[in-house]
Protein backbone atom coordinates (compact mmCIF):
# COMPACT_ATOMS: atom_id res chain seq x y z
CA UNK A 1 0.00 0.00 0.00
CA UNK A 2 2.67 2.46 0.35
CA UNK A 3 3.19 4.93 -2.02
CA UNK A 4 -0.08 4.33 -3.32
CA UNK A 5 -2.39 7.24 -4.75
CA UNK A 6 -4.43 7.00 -1.50
CA UNK A 7 -2.06 6.83 0.88
CA UNK A 8 -2.58 10.16 2.53
CA UNK A 9 -6.45 9.23 2.58
CA UNK A 10 -5.76 5.93 4.61
CA UNK A 11 -3.67 7.86 7.28
CA UNK A 12 -7.00 9.67 7.41
CA UNK A 13 -9.01 7.22 9.51
CA UNK A 14 -12.24 7.95 10.10
CA UNK A 15 -13.19 12.02 11.36
CA UNK A 16 -16.44 12.92 12.69
CA UNK A 17 -16.66 16.78 12.54
CA UNK A 18 -19.42 18.55 14.60
CA UNK A 19 -21.63 15.50 14.30
CA UNK A 20 -25.84 16.50 15.16
CA UNK A 21 -28.63 14.82 14.63
CA UNK A 22 -31.96 14.71 16.63
CA UNK A 23 -35.06 12.29 15.97
CA UNK A 24 -38.14 14.92 16.46
CA UNK A 25 -37.46 16.42 19.90
CA UNK A 26 -34.78 14.29 21.12
CA UNK A 27 -31.11 15.04 20.70
CA UNK A 28 -29.30 12.20 20.18
CA UNK A 29 -26.24 13.50 19.19
CA UNK A 30 -25.02 16.99 20.13
CA UNK A 31 -21.92 18.17 18.47
CA UNK A 32 -19.47 15.58 18.67
CA UNK A 33 -15.88 15.53 17.20
CA UNK A 34 -13.49 12.38 17.40
CA UNK A 35 -10.51 11.75 15.02
CA UNK A 36 -9.57 7.78 14.51
CA UNK A 37 -6.26 6.90 13.41
CA UNK A 38 -6.06 3.63 10.60
CA UNK A 39 -5.26 0.24 12.65
CA UNK A 40 -7.00 1.94 16.13
CA UNK A 41 -9.48 0.21 18.25
CA UNK A 42 -11.63 2.69 19.76
CA UNK A 43 -14.61 1.57 22.22
CA UNK A 44 -17.27 4.18 21.85
CA UNK A 45 -18.74 3.82 26.09
CA UNK A 46 -21.60 5.06 27.41
CA UNK A 47 -25.16 4.03 28.74
CA UNK A 48 -28.26 3.60 27.14
CA UNK A 49 -29.31 6.61 25.64
CA UNK A 50 -25.76 8.22 25.17
CA UNK A 51 -25.89 8.23 21.26
CA UNK A 52 -23.72 5.61 20.59
CA UNK A 53 -25.70 3.89 17.90
CA UNK A 54 -26.98 7.09 15.79
CA UNK A 55 -23.39 7.86 15.73
CA UNK A 56 -22.45 4.63 14.49
CA UNK A 57 -25.46 4.75 12.09
CA UNK A 58 -23.67 7.82 10.92
CA UNK A 59 -20.43 6.60 10.22
CA UNK A 60 -22.60 3.90 8.31
CA UNK A 61 -24.27 6.13 6.12
CA UNK A 62 -27.83 4.72 7.99
CA UNK A 63 -28.30 7.99 9.34
CA UNK A 64 -27.39 11.70 7.92
CA UNK A 65 -26.21 14.28 10.49
CA UNK A 66 -27.98 16.90 10.51
CA UNK A 67 -25.28 19.18 11.14
CA UNK A 68 -21.28 18.44 10.58
CA UNK A 69 -19.54 15.36 8.67
CA UNK A 70 -18.35 12.01 8.41
CA UNK A 71 -15.70 10.67 6.60
CA UNK A 72 -14.43 7.45 6.17
CA UNK A 73 -10.72 7.15 4.75
CA UNK A 74 -11.23 10.31 3.15
CA UNK A 75 -14.51 9.25 1.42
CA UNK A 76 -18.63 9.51 2.48
CA UNK A 77 -19.58 6.92 4.40
CA UNK A 78 -22.19 5.99 1.26
CA UNK A 79 -18.72 5.99 -1.18
CA UNK A 80 -16.70 4.14 1.45
CA UNK A 81 -19.65 1.25 2.12
CA UNK A 82 -20.09 1.30 -1.65
CA UNK A 83 -16.37 0.07 -2.75
CA UNK A 84 -16.54 -2.09 0.21
CA UNK A 85 -14.09 -1.20 2.67
CA UNK A 86 -16.51 -0.94 6.02
CA UNK A 87 -18.20 -3.82 6.94
CA UNK A 88 -20.25 -3.65 9.71
CA UNK A 89 -22.68 -5.82 12.82
CA UNK A 90 -25.91 -3.60 13.69
CA UNK A 91 -27.08 -3.70 16.91
CA UNK A 92 -30.72 -5.29 15.88
CA UNK A 93 -31.38 -7.53 13.00
CA UNK A 94 -32.29 -10.36 12.12
CA UNK A 95 -30.73 -13.05 9.25
CA UNK A 96 -32.70 -13.38 6.07
CA UNK A 97 -34.71 -16.48 5.31
CA UNK A 98 -34.56 -19.82 3.56
CA UNK A 99 -30.76 -19.70 3.54
CA UNK A 100 -28.71 -21.84 5.15
CA UNK A 101 -26.04 -20.14 7.20
CA UNK A 102 -23.29 -21.03 5.04
CA UNK A 103 -25.13 -19.73 2.31
CA UNK A 104 -25.84 -16.70 4.07
CA UNK A 105 -22.25 -15.54 4.62
CA UNK A 106 -21.66 -17.03 1.07
CA UNK A 107 -24.09 -14.56 -0.64
CA UNK A 108 -22.67 -11.75 1.99
CA UNK A 109 -19.02 -12.24 1.16
CA UNK A 110 -19.80 -12.09 -2.81
CA UNK A 111 -20.81 -8.74 -2.18
CA UNK A 112 -17.48 -7.62 -1.01
CA UNK A 113 -13.96 -6.77 -3.59
CA UNK A 114 -11.89 -8.73 -1.30
CA UNK A 115 -12.94 -11.43 0.87
CA UNK A 116 -12.51 -13.99 3.28
CA UNK A 117 -12.53 -17.76 2.71
CA UNK A 118 -15.96 -18.09 4.23
CA UNK A 119 -14.75 -21.42 5.82
CA UNK A 120 -12.40 -19.74 7.79
CA UNK A 121 -14.45 -17.25 8.85
CA UNK A 122 -16.88 -19.52 10.09
CA UNK A 123 -14.46 -21.51 12.28
CA UNK A 124 -13.23 -17.78 13.38
CA UNK A 125 -17.17 -17.65 14.81
CA UNK A 126 -17.41 -20.52 16.09
CA UNK A 127 -20.01 -20.98 13.37
CA UNK A 128 -18.75 -23.84 11.64
CA UNK A 129 -21.04 -26.52 13.54
CA UNK A 130 -24.07 -25.07 12.42
CA UNK A 131 -23.07 -23.99 9.31
CA UNK A 132 -26.01 -25.96 7.19
CA UNK A 133 -28.51 -24.92 9.60
CA UNK A 134 -31.05 -23.24 8.51
CA UNK A 135 -30.93 -19.37 9.83
CA UNK A 136 -33.96 -19.35 11.10
CA UNK A 137 -32.95 -22.54 13.43
CA UNK A 138 -30.67 -20.80 15.23
CA UNK A 139 -30.38 -19.85 18.97
CA UNK A 140 -29.82 -16.44 19.96
CA UNK A 141 -26.37 -16.46 20.73
CA UNK A 142 -25.74 -18.55 17.68
CA UNK A 143 -27.19 -15.91 15.24
CA UNK A 144 -24.95 -12.98 16.53
CA UNK A 145 -22.20 -15.18 15.95
CA UNK A 146 -23.79 -15.48 12.12
CA UNK A 147 -23.94 -11.52 12.18
CA UNK A 148 -20.47 -11.27 13.40
CA UNK A 149 -19.25 -13.48 10.54
CA UNK A 150 -21.18 -11.47 7.93
CA UNK A 151 -19.39 -8.40 9.21
CA UNK A 152 -15.75 -10.11 9.41
CA UNK A 153 -16.46 -11.76 6.00
CA UNK A 154 -16.33 -8.56 4.00
CA UNK A 155 -12.54 -8.38 5.30
CA UNK A 156 -12.94 -4.31 5.53
CA UNK A 157 -10.77 -1.63 6.69
CA UNK A 158 -13.03 -0.59 8.91
CA UNK A 159 -15.25 -2.71 11.03
CA UNK A 160 -17.58 -1.18 12.92
CA UNK A 161 -19.92 -3.00 15.74
CA UNK A 162 -22.71 -1.51 17.55
CA UNK A 163 -23.08 -3.53 21.06
CA UNK A 164 -21.64 -6.83 19.31
CA UNK A 165 -21.86 -8.88 22.48
CA UNK A 166 -24.92 -7.43 24.04
CA UNK A 167 -26.76 -10.92 23.08
CA UNK A 168 -23.95 -13.47 23.89
CA UNK A 169 -22.80 -15.93 26.47
CA UNK A 170 -20.05 -15.86 28.36
CA UNK A 171 -18.19 -18.72 26.60
CA UNK A 172 -19.41 -17.17 23.22
CA UNK A 173 -18.06 -13.98 24.49
CA UNK A 174 -14.44 -15.06 24.80
CA UNK A 175 -15.13 -16.80 21.25
CA UNK A 176 -16.19 -13.40 19.90
CA UNK A 177 -13.40 -11.19 21.48
CA UNK A 178 -10.46 -13.64 20.87
CA UNK A 179 -11.67 -13.62 17.40
CA UNK A 180 -11.65 -9.89 17.31
CA UNK A 181 -7.68 -10.03 18.34
CA UNK A 182 -6.90 -11.80 15.48
CA UNK A 183 -8.81 -9.23 13.45
CA UNK A 184 -7.04 -6.06 14.98
CA UNK A 185 -3.63 -7.81 14.48
CA UNK A 186 -4.55 -7.81 10.88
CA UNK A 187 -4.37 -3.65 11.33
CA UNK A 188 -7.76 -3.21 10.32
CA UNK A 189 -9.89 0.27 12.34
CA UNK A 190 -12.04 -1.21 14.92
CA UNK A 191 -14.50 1.08 16.14
CA UNK A 192 -16.92 -0.73 18.98
CA UNK A 193 -20.05 0.44 21.10
CA UNK A 194 -20.71 -1.09 24.34
CA UNK A 195 -21.70 -0.50 27.84
CA UNK A 196 -18.92 -2.63 29.46
CA UNK A 197 -16.37 -0.67 30.78
CA UNK A 198 -14.52 -3.92 31.23
CA UNK A 199 -14.75 -4.55 27.81
CA UNK A 200 -14.11 -1.17 26.76
CA UNK A 201 -10.66 -1.55 29.22
CA UNK A 202 -9.77 -5.19 27.66
CA UNK A 203 -9.91 -4.90 24.03
CA UNK A 204 -9.66 -0.91 22.98
CA UNK A 205 -6.80 0.84 22.63
CA UNK A 206 -8.69 3.92 23.24
CA UNK A 207 -12.30 4.59 24.83
CA UNK A 208 -14.37 7.31 23.98
CA UNK A 209 -16.65 8.14 26.53
CA UNK A 210 -20.45 9.01 25.54
CA UNK A 211 -23.57 10.58 27.78
CA UNK A 212 -26.05 12.21 26.39
CA UNK A 213 -25.11 12.94 22.92
CA UNK A 214 -21.94 14.77 24.21
CA UNK A 215 -18.13 13.26 24.36
CA UNK A 216 -17.11 13.55 27.95
CA UNK A 217 -13.74 12.21 27.40
CA UNK A 218 -11.49 10.76 25.24
CA UNK A 219 -8.23 8.87 25.89
CA UNK A 220 -6.39 6.11 26.59
CA UNK A 221 -8.13 3.05 28.30
CA UNK A 222 -6.81 3.11 31.38
CA UNK A 223 -6.66 7.23 31.77
CA UNK A 224 -10.55 6.54 31.36
CA UNK A 225 -11.67 3.70 33.38
CA UNK A 226 -9.37 5.57 36.45
CA UNK A 227 -11.86 8.63 35.59
CA UNK A 228 -14.95 6.39 35.69
CA UNK A 229 -13.92 2.82 37.28
CA UNK A 230 -14.38 4.28 40.98
CA UNK A 231 -16.27 2.25 44.06
CA UNK A 232 -18.47 3.23 46.23
CA UNK A 233 -18.12 2.08 50.72
CA UNK A 234 -21.62 2.13 52.33
CA UNK A 235 -21.64 2.03 55.89
CA UNK A 236 -23.88 2.33 59.53
CA UNK A 237 -22.10 5.04 61.37
CA UNK A 238 -24.06 6.90 63.25
CA UNK A 239 -22.97 10.48 63.85
CA UNK A 240 -19.71 10.86 61.83
CA UNK A 241 -19.23 14.56 60.32
CA UNK A 242 -19.37 14.22 56.45
CA UNK A 243 -16.26 16.66 56.64
CA UNK A 244 -14.28 14.28 58.49
CA UNK A 245 -15.21 11.49 56.28
CA UNK A 246 -14.70 13.48 53.34
CA UNK A 247 -10.86 14.26 54.44
CA UNK A 248 -9.97 10.57 54.77
CA UNK A 249 -7.34 9.26 51.96
CA UNK A 250 -9.22 7.56 48.53
CA UNK A 251 -12.64 9.54 49.35
CA UNK A 252 -13.83 12.00 46.78
CA UNK A 253 -17.22 12.39 48.11
CA UNK A 254 -19.95 11.63 51.27
CA UNK A 255 -23.02 11.42 51.39
CA UNK A 256 -25.81 10.45 54.61
CA UNK A 257 -28.12 7.72 54.20
CA UNK A 258 -30.01 7.92 57.36
CA UNK A 259 -27.76 5.94 60.03
CA UNK A 260 -25.44 5.08 56.82
CA UNK A 261 -23.00 7.09 54.84
CA UNK A 262 -22.03 6.34 51.50
CA UNK A 263 -18.11 6.93 50.14
CA UNK A 264 -17.23 7.85 46.55
CA UNK A 265 -13.90 6.44 46.26
CA UNK A 266 -10.67 6.65 43.92
CA UNK A 267 -8.85 4.04 46.15
CA UNK A 268 -11.70 2.03 47.72
CA UNK A 269 -8.75 -0.54 49.50
CA UNK A 270 -6.93 2.76 51.48
CA UNK A 271 -10.27 4.34 52.08
CA UNK A 272 -11.12 1.45 53.57
CA UNK A 273 -8.38 0.97 56.02
CA UNK A 274 -8.65 4.45 56.42
CA UNK A 275 -11.88 4.77 57.65
CA UNK A 276 -11.90 1.39 60.05
CA UNK A 277 -8.51 3.15 61.63
CA UNK A 278 -10.82 6.40 62.15
CA UNK A 279 -14.29 4.82 63.22
CA UNK A 280 -13.84 1.38 64.28
CA UNK A 281 -17.16 1.27 65.18
CA UNK A 282 -18.52 1.73 61.09
CA UNK A 283 -20.43 -1.87 60.69
CA UNK A 284 -22.53 -3.38 57.99
CA UNK A 285 -19.75 -2.31 55.36
CA UNK A 286 -20.28 -2.86 51.87
CA UNK A 287 -17.93 -2.31 49.35
CA UNK A 288 -19.32 -1.76 45.41
CA UNK A 289 -18.12 -1.22 42.21
CA UNK A 290 -19.73 2.07 41.22
CA UNK A 291 -21.91 1.46 38.29
CA UNK A 292 -21.27 2.77 35.07
CA UNK A 293 -24.63 4.80 35.14
CA UNK A 294 -23.18 6.01 38.36
CA UNK A 295 -20.02 7.58 36.79
CA UNK A 296 -21.70 9.06 33.97
CA UNK A 297 -24.34 10.91 36.29
CA UNK A 298 -21.46 12.17 38.12
CA UNK A 299 -19.53 13.20 35.17
CA UNK A 300 -22.22 14.66 33.36
CA UNK A 301 -24.16 15.90 36.54
CA UNK A 302 -25.16 19.32 34.93
CA UNK A 303 -27.13 17.74 32.33
CA UNK A 304 -29.44 16.02 34.65
CA UNK A 305 -32.38 17.51 33.60
CA UNK A 306 -32.29 16.79 29.72
CA UNK A 307 -34.11 13.92 28.93
CA UNK A 308 -32.01 10.60 27.33
CA UNK A 309 -32.29 9.20 23.91
CA UNK A 310 -32.36 5.25 23.84
CA UNK B 1 -17.45 -9.42 -6.75
CA UNK B 2 -20.06 -10.49 -8.98
CA UNK B 3 -23.71 -9.82 -8.24
CA UNK B 4 -24.75 -13.50 -9.62
CA UNK B 5 -24.28 -15.24 -6.33
CA UNK B 6 -26.73 -12.23 -4.76
CA UNK B 7 -28.99 -13.06 -7.75
CA UNK B 8 -29.14 -16.87 -7.50
CA UNK B 9 -29.72 -16.67 -3.78
CA UNK B 10 -32.79 -14.69 -4.36
CA UNK B 11 -33.98 -17.20 -6.68
CA UNK B 12 -33.00 -19.77 -4.28
CA UNK B 13 -34.77 -18.34 -1.47
CA UNK B 14 -37.94 -18.02 -3.47
CA UNK B 15 -38.14 -21.64 -4.54
CA UNK B 16 -37.68 -22.48 -0.91
CA UNK B 17 -40.57 -21.04 0.28
CA UNK B 18 -42.84 -23.19 -0.14
CA UNK B 19 -46.14 -21.03 1.19
CA UNK B 20 -45.48 -18.46 -1.77
CA UNK B 21 -45.10 -21.80 -3.98
CA UNK B 22 -48.36 -23.20 -2.98
CA UNK B 23 -50.50 -19.84 -3.82
CA UNK B 24 -48.92 -19.02 -6.78
CA UNK B 25 -48.63 -22.39 -8.59
CA UNK B 26 -51.22 -24.58 -7.13
CA UNK B 27 -54.28 -22.55 -6.68
CA UNK B 28 -54.96 -21.08 -9.83
CA UNK B 29 -54.04 -25.00 -11.12
CA UNK B 30 -56.41 -26.60 -8.99
CA UNK B 31 -59.00 -23.81 -9.67
CA UNK B 32 -58.59 -24.44 -13.66
CA UNK B 33 -58.81 -28.29 -13.14
CA UNK B 34 -61.61 -27.98 -11.18
CA UNK B 35 -63.47 -25.56 -13.12
CA UNK B 36 -62.52 -26.59 -16.94
CA UNK B 37 -61.70 -29.80 -16.25
CA UNK B 38 -65.46 -30.40 -15.49
CA UNK B 39 -66.62 -28.87 -18.61
CA UNK B 40 -64.02 -29.61 -21.02
CA UNK B 41 -66.72 -29.47 -24.03
CA UNK B 42 -68.45 -26.00 -23.07
CA UNK B 43 -67.92 -22.54 -24.75
CA UNK B 44 -67.45 -18.96 -23.38
CA UNK B 45 -67.78 -16.42 -25.89
CA UNK B 46 -67.40 -18.57 -28.45
CA UNK B 47 -64.16 -20.37 -27.14
CA UNK B 48 -63.75 -23.59 -25.71
CA UNK B 49 -63.85 -22.98 -21.76
CA UNK B 50 -60.30 -24.72 -21.19
CA UNK B 51 -58.54 -22.06 -23.96
CA UNK B 52 -60.55 -19.72 -22.43
CA UNK B 53 -59.97 -20.21 -18.39
CA UNK B 54 -56.34 -21.29 -19.29
CA UNK B 55 -55.93 -17.30 -20.65
CA UNK B 56 -57.87 -16.00 -17.33
CA UNK B 57 -55.85 -18.13 -15.21
CA UNK B 58 -52.17 -17.88 -16.36
CA UNK B 59 -52.89 -14.69 -16.17
CA UNK B 60 -54.06 -14.54 -12.14
CA UNK B 61 -51.33 -17.06 -11.30
CA UNK B 62 -47.98 -14.72 -13.18
CA UNK B 63 -49.95 -11.80 -11.12
CA UNK B 64 -49.23 -13.65 -7.73
CA UNK B 65 -45.95 -14.45 -8.66
CA UNK B 66 -44.49 -10.81 -9.47
CA UNK B 67 -46.60 -9.21 -6.34
CA UNK B 68 -45.82 -11.48 -4.33
CA UNK B 69 -41.72 -10.79 -4.85
CA UNK B 70 -41.62 -7.58 -4.34
CA UNK B 71 -44.04 -7.75 -1.20
CA UNK B 72 -41.32 -9.80 0.63
CA UNK B 73 -39.73 -6.99 0.52
CA UNK B 74 -41.66 -6.06 3.78
CA UNK B 75 -40.49 -9.19 5.32
CA UNK B 76 -36.81 -8.28 5.26
CA UNK B 77 -37.35 -4.67 6.26
CA UNK B 78 -38.92 -6.01 9.39
CA UNK B 79 -35.82 -8.50 9.51
CA UNK B 80 -33.60 -5.80 9.40
CA UNK B 81 -32.15 -7.35 6.64
CA UNK B 82 -32.60 -4.08 4.61
CA UNK B 83 -30.62 -2.33 7.13
CA UNK B 84 -28.09 -4.83 6.97
CA UNK B 85 -27.83 -4.85 3.00
CA UNK B 86 -27.48 -1.52 3.58
CA UNK B 87 -23.68 -1.47 4.63
CA UNK B 88 -22.52 -3.93 2.22
CA UNK B 89 -21.70 -2.58 -1.48
CA UNK B 90 -24.71 -3.92 -2.96
CA UNK B 91 -26.29 -1.30 -4.78
CA UNK B 92 -30.25 -0.75 -4.61
CA UNK B 93 -30.48 -1.27 -8.06
CA UNK B 94 -29.21 -5.07 -7.83
CA UNK B 95 -31.41 -5.16 -4.98
CA UNK B 96 -34.42 -4.76 -6.98
CA UNK B 97 -33.19 -6.42 -9.93
CA UNK B 98 -32.85 -9.70 -7.89
CA UNK B 99 -36.79 -9.26 -6.79
CA UNK B 100 -37.56 -8.55 -10.01
CA UNK B 101 -35.77 -11.18 -11.84
CA UNK B 102 -37.04 -14.14 -9.17
CA UNK B 103 -40.60 -12.37 -9.31
CA UNK B 104 -40.18 -13.67 -13.03
CA UNK B 105 -39.16 -16.62 -12.76
CA UNK B 106 -41.35 -18.11 -10.45
CA UNK B 107 -44.37 -16.19 -13.01
CA UNK B 108 -42.66 -18.69 -15.94
CA UNK B 109 -43.04 -21.75 -13.94
CA UNK B 110 -46.58 -20.78 -13.28
CA UNK B 111 -46.93 -20.03 -17.09
CA UNK B 112 -45.57 -23.08 -18.48
CA UNK B 113 -47.40 -25.15 -15.92
CA UNK B 114 -50.37 -23.45 -16.98
CA UNK B 115 -50.14 -24.54 -20.60
CA UNK B 116 -49.19 -27.59 -20.02
CA UNK B 117 -52.46 -28.10 -17.77
CA UNK B 118 -54.31 -26.10 -20.82
CA UNK B 119 -52.60 -28.68 -23.75
CA UNK B 120 -53.75 -31.50 -21.23
CA UNK B 121 -57.56 -30.72 -21.38
CA UNK B 122 -56.99 -29.91 -24.99
CA UNK B 123 -55.83 -26.54 -25.58
CA UNK B 124 -54.01 -26.53 -29.17
CA UNK B 125 -52.20 -23.42 -30.26
CA UNK B 126 -49.37 -22.85 -33.19
CA UNK B 127 -45.88 -22.22 -31.79
CA UNK B 128 -46.11 -18.48 -32.75
CA UNK B 129 -48.99 -17.80 -30.53
CA UNK B 130 -47.88 -19.56 -27.65
CA UNK B 131 -44.89 -17.18 -27.94
CA UNK B 132 -46.10 -14.09 -28.41
CA UNK B 133 -48.95 -14.82 -25.54
CA UNK B 134 -45.74 -15.44 -23.73
CA UNK B 135 -44.08 -12.09 -24.28
CA UNK B 136 -47.15 -9.96 -23.92
CA UNK B 137 -47.82 -11.76 -21.01
CA UNK B 138 -43.74 -10.79 -19.60
CA UNK B 139 -44.60 -7.21 -20.84
CA UNK B 140 -48.42 -6.74 -18.95
CA UNK B 141 -46.80 -8.39 -15.87
CA UNK B 142 -44.29 -4.71 -15.02
CA UNK B 143 -47.30 -2.99 -13.65
CA UNK B 144 -47.77 -5.20 -11.11
CA UNK B 145 -43.75 -6.45 -10.37
CA UNK B 146 -43.66 -2.68 -8.97
CA UNK B 147 -46.95 -2.61 -7.25
CA UNK B 148 -45.28 -5.70 -5.58
CA UNK B 149 -42.16 -3.73 -4.25
CA UNK B 150 -44.63 -0.50 -3.39
CA UNK B 151 -46.41 -3.29 -1.24
CA UNK B 152 -43.29 -4.19 0.01
CA UNK B 153 -42.33 -1.25 1.53
CA UNK B 154 -45.48 -0.01 2.61
CA UNK B 155 -47.27 -2.96 4.45
CA UNK B 156 -46.40 -4.79 7.01
CA UNK B 157 -45.70 -8.46 6.86
CA UNK B 158 -48.94 -9.15 9.35
CA UNK B 159 -51.24 -7.80 6.51
CA UNK B 160 -49.05 -8.77 3.27
CA UNK B 161 -51.15 -12.03 2.86
CA UNK B 162 -54.91 -10.28 3.30
CA UNK B 163 -53.56 -7.26 0.98
CA UNK B 164 -51.96 -10.04 -2.19
CA UNK B 165 -54.77 -12.37 -1.97
CA UNK B 166 -57.48 -9.51 -1.52
CA UNK B 167 -56.06 -7.47 -4.81
CA UNK B 168 -55.12 -10.01 -6.73
CA UNK B 169 -58.11 -11.19 -6.46
CA UNK B 170 -60.24 -7.83 -7.29
CA UNK B 171 -57.77 -7.51 -9.96
CA UNK B 172 -58.69 -10.88 -11.32
CA UNK B 173 -62.78 -10.53 -11.00
CA UNK B 174 -62.09 -7.06 -13.01
CA UNK B 175 -59.90 -8.44 -15.40
CA UNK B 176 -62.29 -11.78 -16.49
CA UNK B 177 -59.69 -13.49 -15.32
CA UNK B 178 -62.65 -16.10 -14.26
CA UNK B 179 -65.56 -15.56 -16.51
CA UNK B 180 -67.03 -13.43 -18.97
CA UNK B 181 -67.32 -9.41 -17.55
CA UNK B 182 -70.59 -7.62 -17.37
CA UNK B 183 -71.27 -5.87 -21.11
CA UNK B 184 -72.65 -2.71 -18.91
CA UNK B 185 -70.87 0.41 -21.10
CA UNK B 186 -69.30 2.40 -18.40
CA UNK B 187 -68.41 -0.94 -16.50
CA UNK B 188 -66.46 -2.21 -19.82
CA UNK B 189 -64.82 1.64 -20.53
CA UNK B 190 -63.63 1.36 -16.49
CA UNK B 191 -62.09 -2.15 -16.60
CA UNK B 192 -60.29 -1.36 -19.62
CA UNK B 193 -58.28 1.22 -17.40
CA UNK B 194 -57.25 -1.28 -14.97
CA UNK B 195 -53.78 -3.39 -16.10
CA UNK B 196 -54.85 -6.90 -14.97
CA UNK B 197 -57.62 -6.59 -18.25
CA UNK B 198 -54.89 -6.34 -20.30
CA UNK B 199 -53.25 -9.06 -18.85
CA UNK B 200 -56.13 -11.47 -19.57
CA UNK B 201 -56.48 -10.06 -22.75
CA UNK B 202 -52.52 -10.83 -23.59
CA UNK B 203 -53.87 -14.33 -24.13
CA UNK B 204 -56.93 -13.98 -25.45
CA UNK B 205 -56.30 -11.33 -28.44
CA UNK B 206 -53.75 -14.30 -29.51
CA UNK B 207 -55.45 -17.49 -28.38
CA UNK B 208 -58.82 -15.81 -30.18
CA UNK B 209 -57.26 -15.36 -33.48
CA UNK B 210 -56.67 -11.31 -33.13
CA UNK B 211 -53.27 -10.93 -33.74
CA UNK B 212 -51.78 -8.13 -31.58
CA UNK B 213 -53.81 -5.85 -28.66
CA UNK B 214 -54.69 -2.78 -29.46
CA UNK B 215 -52.51 0.57 -28.95
CA UNK B 216 -54.99 1.30 -25.72
CA UNK B 217 -53.40 -1.37 -23.89
CA UNK B 218 -49.82 -0.82 -24.10
CA UNK B 219 -50.88 2.75 -23.33
CA UNK B 220 -52.31 1.77 -20.14
CA UNK B 221 -49.68 -0.41 -18.78
CA UNK B 222 -47.15 2.08 -20.00
CA UNK B 223 -49.07 4.68 -17.96
CA UNK B 224 -49.28 2.30 -14.99
CA UNK B 225 -46.15 0.82 -15.06
CA UNK B 226 -44.69 4.85 -14.84
CA UNK B 227 -47.15 5.39 -12.21
CA UNK B 228 -46.24 2.76 -9.89
CA UNK B 229 -42.66 2.80 -10.46
CA UNK B 230 -42.49 6.96 -9.66
CA UNK B 231 -44.66 5.81 -6.41
CA UNK B 232 -42.36 3.01 -5.63
CA UNK B 233 -39.28 5.20 -5.51
CA UNK B 234 -40.82 8.11 -3.68
CA UNK B 235 -41.75 5.24 -0.86
CA UNK B 236 -37.82 3.77 -1.29
CA UNK B 237 -36.74 7.04 -0.27
CA UNK B 238 -39.10 7.75 2.39
CA UNK B 239 -38.46 4.67 4.04
CA UNK B 240 -35.03 4.84 4.00
CA UNK B 241 -34.59 8.31 5.23
CA UNK B 242 -36.45 8.14 8.31
CA UNK B 243 -33.78 5.46 9.79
Amino acid sequence: MTGSPDDSMQREGVVLAGLRKSYGPVEAVRGIDVTISPGETVALLGPNGAGKSTTIDMMLGLARPDAGKVTVFGLSPAEAVGSGKVGGMLQTGSLLEYLSVRELVEVVASLYPNPLIVGDVLEATGAQGFAAQRTTNLSGGQTQRVRFALALVANPDLLVLDEPTAALDVEARRDFWSAMRSIAKLGKTVVFATHYLEEADAYADRIVLMARGRIIADGPATEIKAKVGGRTIRATLPGASLDALDALVGVTSTERRGEAVVLTCTDSDTALRALLAAYPAARDIEVLGAGLEEAFLRLVGEDNAEVPYR
Amino acid sequence: MSYATYLRCEVVRTFRNRRFFVFSLAFPLIIYFAIAGANRHATVEEVGLPLYLMTGMVAFGAMIAVISSGARIATERQLGWTRQLRITPLRTSTYFAAKVLSGYLMALVTIVLMYVAGSTLGVRLDARQWAIMTLLLIVGLVPFTLLGILAGHLLKPDSLGPAVGGVTTLFALLSGAWGPLSQGRYFVDVVKCVPSYWLVQSGRVVAFGGGWPPAEAWIVIAVWGVALARLAVVVYRRDTARV
